[in-house]
């Protein structure tokens, strides 16, 4: 074994043995620094004859690349050691639970969610959305509506009043979004396609009233609608708002002194199974909301000569379509603020109703 | 408005099944409520008792053995008193579902005798209340046929939802007319031959109140039997849910239903001198039929004698001259009476009678005669007696209402075609009389529609008997354009606080518009003119001032039910006024407990802190943020209303003039009287009062400018008064070079007795963004003298040595 052998077997034993860098830096100054034991042997080669040099300059320069390879071989073991170490030592639980991101907590009461979702599916139909007050002149929400004074018709209403004033006149909490339709009539001209979402108030209370309720107004007025257009609207307008690819409904003719004709509709449906509803199935008669030909006298109370122009108007519960489509069994709970009913039947806010992505997820 | 089956086919011929003429009165808008086809009586067969022993352990008890016509002898133990060998009865086999007991028979052992079936009451059947014995029929009773259908108790029940404007339907004989004109059989027509009667009618009738009596028709019959009516009439009221009174009541009460034609009987012995129809004297009283006090108002009708008042009119008769068994000489009344009158004077007595259901709907003027003559004969028919001549007051005939009528109306409203013949048709099988034949045709009005007044009613009339169902549904005409947008700002600014605030882990809220008067006097509300004449409860009586009482009160609640980290928001109306430009659109929100944006409650990372003043304000500026408000430009200051608590509580403004909201911690007080218990902040946005966006001619966004030079952060800590404004030094800090000092930052408060007594620190982050060139240090040092300089000079603040 020549003195290269022996230097290269005691440095390769050393690289090996080096625990950490700082070892592994000692041994490269010591074999490689200015008076390192390889470089010293460089050194001799100047010395030496050619021929000597042509046998011992391989073998030393070999030397000296066989060692800077094994010292960045152990450099690189040895950070792979650390990194280890290191990533074991900074491990945590991760099965500790993360808090639940505001968006995901907060929730949309049905009410807002239904009503937007009516506005996306009026919206296509080139409906705009109207609004009015909910404190009323017994003028806007009976009178102008075509309901002659002390007819049984008024009674029906359960009116909440307010006091009289001077003049003896007393306002109302309104019993229908209707007033909207004369407010709307009396602001623009025809063609007029609006609906008209909103609070409503009877004097009622049980399971399926609320003196507190939603409606939901629709009215069409042009030269030239009808009740084909008007079925046709309701159609659409329920097998989009319930998501199924049909509906069948029935139209009876009914009354409303501000519709002539006036017709209620019924949707079919299966209520067999227990608290759930599916339309466009079964053979249940369900009525969901009122409409009719816009009565000739709203139309005048609105400014419109109803030899001229035409239209129709349907008038319904919000809350019950909600309550239809989504299955909350009792009215009342929607006024009721319990947070476990808000959480489990309200939505969440970036749940947004829209055609393209769908009005329910 | 009830009827059966059989009364209906006494004026319809038809050969239609009960589902067709149920899906057909519904189809044409007498909408079927409900149909009692009586299949629950079908199980009950007669029966006759062979033998009758005593139970041998009960005294009470027999032991029947009863033929059913089914073969052997069945054995039912049975503990009816009247019980015996030879009674014909209604026997029910085990199975059988019994309605008035609410079971289905099995075979049973009673005091250890076996009993397969039942021999039953009417009140088991439901038939009547009898039950002090068995069903006890004739001993011809034909053993094991059905004894519903023998009885005639298997006609079926069908009740309708009448709208209020068919007065015309408030009879049988008016919906066997609507089905005829549909083509569901023919009308059996009925004309009433008058009765010649012998004799004026002794008793004078005058009319004093003529604008609400239009007219009254008047008929002695002597020498009457009054009794119990025959059991067919019987039938027919009990099921539709009429008492049988006697024969001379029933008949009024049948002609009511049949012919929708109300109609009252006096018993003539018992009126002192002639009628009169008058308005009654203020507080006079009358003991009416069903046997209570009313006492009478000035604007109310009445019919009196010389003793007061006997009847009031077009609703109730009173007891005093009442027809019963023992009466001999009957008055018969058919009158007229106005409808708004009746319909008022029912509502303020707090009576319904089917009188008053059909007055203050119409009653056909054109039958009040034919009526009295009707009922004149089916008391002759019942009752025997001798009839004078008919008293007919203050009646000036039925002129028709003439309605023009475009054929073309029908296609225009409804888009049916309906040939010309075929609606002409359709209105004459009503009753209608077109005059004429050309497309304009004048068309008079039957007397029992008076709720026809014009082309659109002849239409409705049209369609609903050709048949809506014949309407094929039509697309709108489309708008030929990609719809814009619907909704108005202050709509699109209320879905986007809602969303904005759900994101904020908020739940939305739905609550009362209506709220105690004492909390909404909390809320600077409780004005008269917005309390309610009739509210629902009393704690539900005066229109919401603020959404905050709502909301609080809302989450006490939850509270109350173990939850109290509750984030509750609603977006909704608050009233100021009942005119709708006070009516407003607020967005609020509360923070009980420890419910913040990140979360509540104890975690293992850090617990939530009770919620303070400080969330409340991120959740208002999040809010306006969403609305799209200018919000580098509010102000805040330290004067949010009484309810709020006064030191942890501010007003955000626009300008000097324009609130846009309130947040802040509650005053305890109010806390107090609401019943409710903290931590607990809210605020108020209002929606409305933020100004609408600019109108802008692009939506292009103004050119993104990048500066070349890179921003530098500078700190600063200074000392001040205790009661100087963050918000004022920072002010200060940024107006000291409005061109360099992009944003300033508050990172530290600091109070301790190192500054000094009523001294705190404040700490800024200035962000300074160089424009022309790279800033050097003479001119940071220049700026930040300049930072020093402006924050003494507005907020008296020293930098911290």
């Amino acid at each position: 074994m020549t003195d290269i052998d022996q230097l290269e077997r005691t440095l390769s034993d050393a690289i090996a043995g080096a625990g950490d860098e700082a070892a592994l830096e000692a041994i490269r100054v010591s074999a490689l620094g200015k008076k390192g034991s390889v470089s010293e042997l460089l050194k001799t080669l100047g010395a030496m004859s050619a021929e000597e040099r042509q046998v011992k300059g391989p073998a030393i320069n070999g030397l000296k690349n066989r060692v800077t390879e094994s010292l960045s071989a152990r450099r690189a073991e040895l950070r792979d050691v650390a990194i280890a170490a290191r990533l074991e030592a900074e491990k945590v639980d991760v099965t500790l639970p993360v808090r639940a991101s505001p968006a995901e907590r907060g929730r949309i009461h049905p009410i807002s969610q239904v009503i937007d979702e009516i506005a996306a599916i009026f919206g296509d139909l080139g409906f705009a959305i109207a609004e009015g007050p909910d404190i009323e002149t017994d003028y806007y929400n009976f009178t102008a509506l075509n309901f002659p004074e002390g007819h049984p018709a008024r009674e029906m209403h359960d009116t909440f009043f307010f006091q009289p004033d001077e003049k003896g006149e007393r306002k109302v909490l309104r019993t229908h979004t209707s007033p909207v339709q004369i407010r709307t009539m009396e602001r623009e001209s025809p063609p007029i396609r609006i609906v008209i979402p909103g609070k409503t108030y009877r004097q009622d209370s049980d399971a399926t009233h609320s003196p507190m309720f939603h409606q939901v107004e629709g009215l069409v007025i042009d030269k030239t609608a009808n009740v084909a257009n008007m079925k046709w609207v309701l159609e659409e307008f329920c097998k989009a708002f319930f998501e199924v690819p049909s509906v069948k409904m029935r139209f009876r003719p009914s009354f409303f002194p501000f519709t002539e004709p006036s017709l209620e509709v019924d949707i079919q449906c299966d209520r067999s199974r227990p608290g759930e509803v599916r339309f466009g199935e079964g053979s249940d008669w369900m009525e969901i909301l009122g409409c009719g030909m816009v009565h000739p006298n709203v139309m005048r109370a609105g400014g419109l000569d109803p030899d001229e122009y035409q239209g129709f108007a349907w008038g319904m519960g919000i809350d019950r379509i909600a309550m239809l489509k989504y299955g909350m069994p009792d009215l009342r709970a929607f006024f009721d603020a319990d947070v476990r009913w808000l959480q489990h039947y309200g939505f969440r806010p970036l749940d947004m109703p829209t055609l393209f992505g769908g009005l329910s997820n | 408005m009830k009827f059966t089956l059989s009364w209906l086919k006494e004026h319809l011929d038809t050969d239609a099944t009960l589902d067709e003429i149920v899906g057909r009165l519904t189809a044409i808008g007498l909408e079927v409520e409900s149909v009692d086809d009586k299949a629950a009586l079908k199980p009950f067969v007669i029966a006759k008792v062979l033998t009758a022993e005593k139970h041998p352990d009960a005294d009470k008890l027999r032991v029947l053995s009863v033929d059913t016509g089914s073969g052997a002898p069945i054995q039912v133990v049975c503990g009816a008193p009247n019980a015996r060998a030879g009674l014909v009865g209604a026997f029910a086999a085990p199975g059988t579902y019994v309605p008035g007991i609410d079971v289905t028979l099995s075979v049973g052992k009673i005091r250890g005798v076996d009993s397969h079936g039942m021999m039953c009451s009417e009140r088991e059947l439901q038939l009547s209340d009898e039950h002090d014995g068995i069903i006890d029929l004739p001993a011809d009773a034909p053993v094991g046929t059905s004894y519903a259908s023998w009885a005639g108790l298997d006609d079926p029940v069908i009740e309708i939802n009448l709208t209020p404007n068919r007065p015309d339907a408030t009879s049988v004989y008016g919906i066997a007319r609507d089905l005829a004109a549909s083509g569901l059989g023919k009308l059996k027509e009925a004309p009433v031959e008058p009765v010649a009667g012998k004799g004026e009618c002794p008793v004078k009738l005058t009319i004093e109140a003529p604008d609400l009596c239009p007219g009254f028709a008047l008929r002695l019959v002597r020498g009457v039997k009054n009794g119990p009516s025959p059991k067919w009439m019987q039938q027919r009221l009990l099921a539709i849910g009429l008492r049988p009174i006697n024969t001379l009541v029933d008949i009024t009460n049948y002609v009511t239903f049949d012919r929708g034609r109300p109609l009252h009987v006096f018993d003539a012995a018992k009126v002192a001198g002639n009628l009169v129809v008058r308005r009654a004297k203020d507080g006079e009283t009358v003991l009416a039929l069903d046997g209570r006090d009313y006492e009478l108002k000035a604007d109310m009708c009445v019919i009196a004698d010389d003793n007061g008042v006997e009847s009031i009119a077009g609703i109730m008769g009173g007891e005093h001259s009442g027809c019963d068994e023992n009466t001999t000489d009957v008055l018969i009344e058919s009158a007229l009476w106005d409808a708004l009158n009746v319909a008022r004077t029912g509502r303020t007595l707090g009576i319904i009678t089917d009188a008053r259901y059909r007055f203050e709907r119409g009653v056909d003027p054109e039958f009040m005669v034919p009526g009295l003559e009707l009922a004149t004969r089916m008391v002759l028919d019942l009752c025997g007696g001798e009839p004078g001549e008919a008293q007919v007051v203050g009646y000036a005939g039925h002129t028709p209402k003439i309605v023009s009528f475009p054929l073309s109306e029908v296609k225009r409203l409804t888009g049916l075609d309906v040939p010309k013949d075929e609606s002409l048709s359709i209105l004459s099988r009503l009753g209608f009389r077109p005059l004429g034949n050309g497309d304009v045709v004048d068309v008079e009005v039957p007397s029992w529609r008076p709720d026809v007044d014009g082309k659109a009613d002849l239409v409705e009339e049209v369609m609903r008997i050709h048949g809506v169902d014949e309407i094929e549904p039509r697309p709108l005409s489309s708008h030929d354009a990609v719809n814009g947008k619907i909704l108005t700002t202050l709509q699109i600014r209320s879905r986007f606080a809602r969303r904005a605030l759900a994101v904020r882990g908020m739940l939305e809220a739905v609550t009362w518009s209506f709220i105690p008067a004492r909390h909404a006097e909390l809320f600077g509300g409780g004005q008269a003119g917005l309390k309610l004449a009739n509210p629902i409860a009393a704690d539900m009586s005066d229109m919401r001032p603020s959404l905050l009482p709502g909301l609080i009160a809302a989450a006490q609640c939850n509270a109350d039910r173990g939850m109290g980290d509750v984030a509750l928001f609603e977006v909704s109306g608050t009233y100021e006024g009942d005119t709708p430009d006070r009516q407003r659109r607020v967005a609020a929100g509360i923070r009980r407990g420890t419910a913040k944006l990140e979360g509540s409650g104890r975690y293992w990372n850090g617990n939530a802190a009770p919620v303070g003043v400080y969330d409340a304000k991120a959740d208002a500026i999040a809010v306006l943020e969403a609305c799209g408000a200018p919000v580098d430009r509010l102000q805040i200051e330290a004067a949010a209303p009484g309810w709020y608590h006064p030191g942890r509580s501010g007003v955000i403004k626009l300008g000097p003039k324009v609130v846009l909201g309130h947040f802040g911690e509650f005053h305890p007080k109010v806390l107090e009287a609401l019943d409710a218990s903290g931590p607990l902040a809210g605020f108020e946005v209002f929606v409305d009062a933020i100004p609408e966006p600019k109108a802008r001619p692009t939506r292009t966004k103004p050119k993104l400018e990048l500066s070349a030079f890179q921003a530098v952060k500078r700190d600063f800590a200074f000392v001040v008064e205790k009661a100087v404004e963050a918000g004022s030094l920072v002010k200060a800090a940024l107006s000291a070079d409005k061109k360099l000092v992009t944003d300033v930052n508050v990172f530290d408060i600091f109070e301790g007795a190192s500054l000094g007594e009523g001294r705190k620190s404040i700490a800024i982050e200035v962000t300074i963004q160089p424009v022309e060139k790279t800033l050097t240090d003479e001119d940071f040092e220049a700026l930040a003298g300049r930072i020093v300089e402006n924050v003494k000079k507005q907020t008296g603040g020293v930098l911290r040595g």
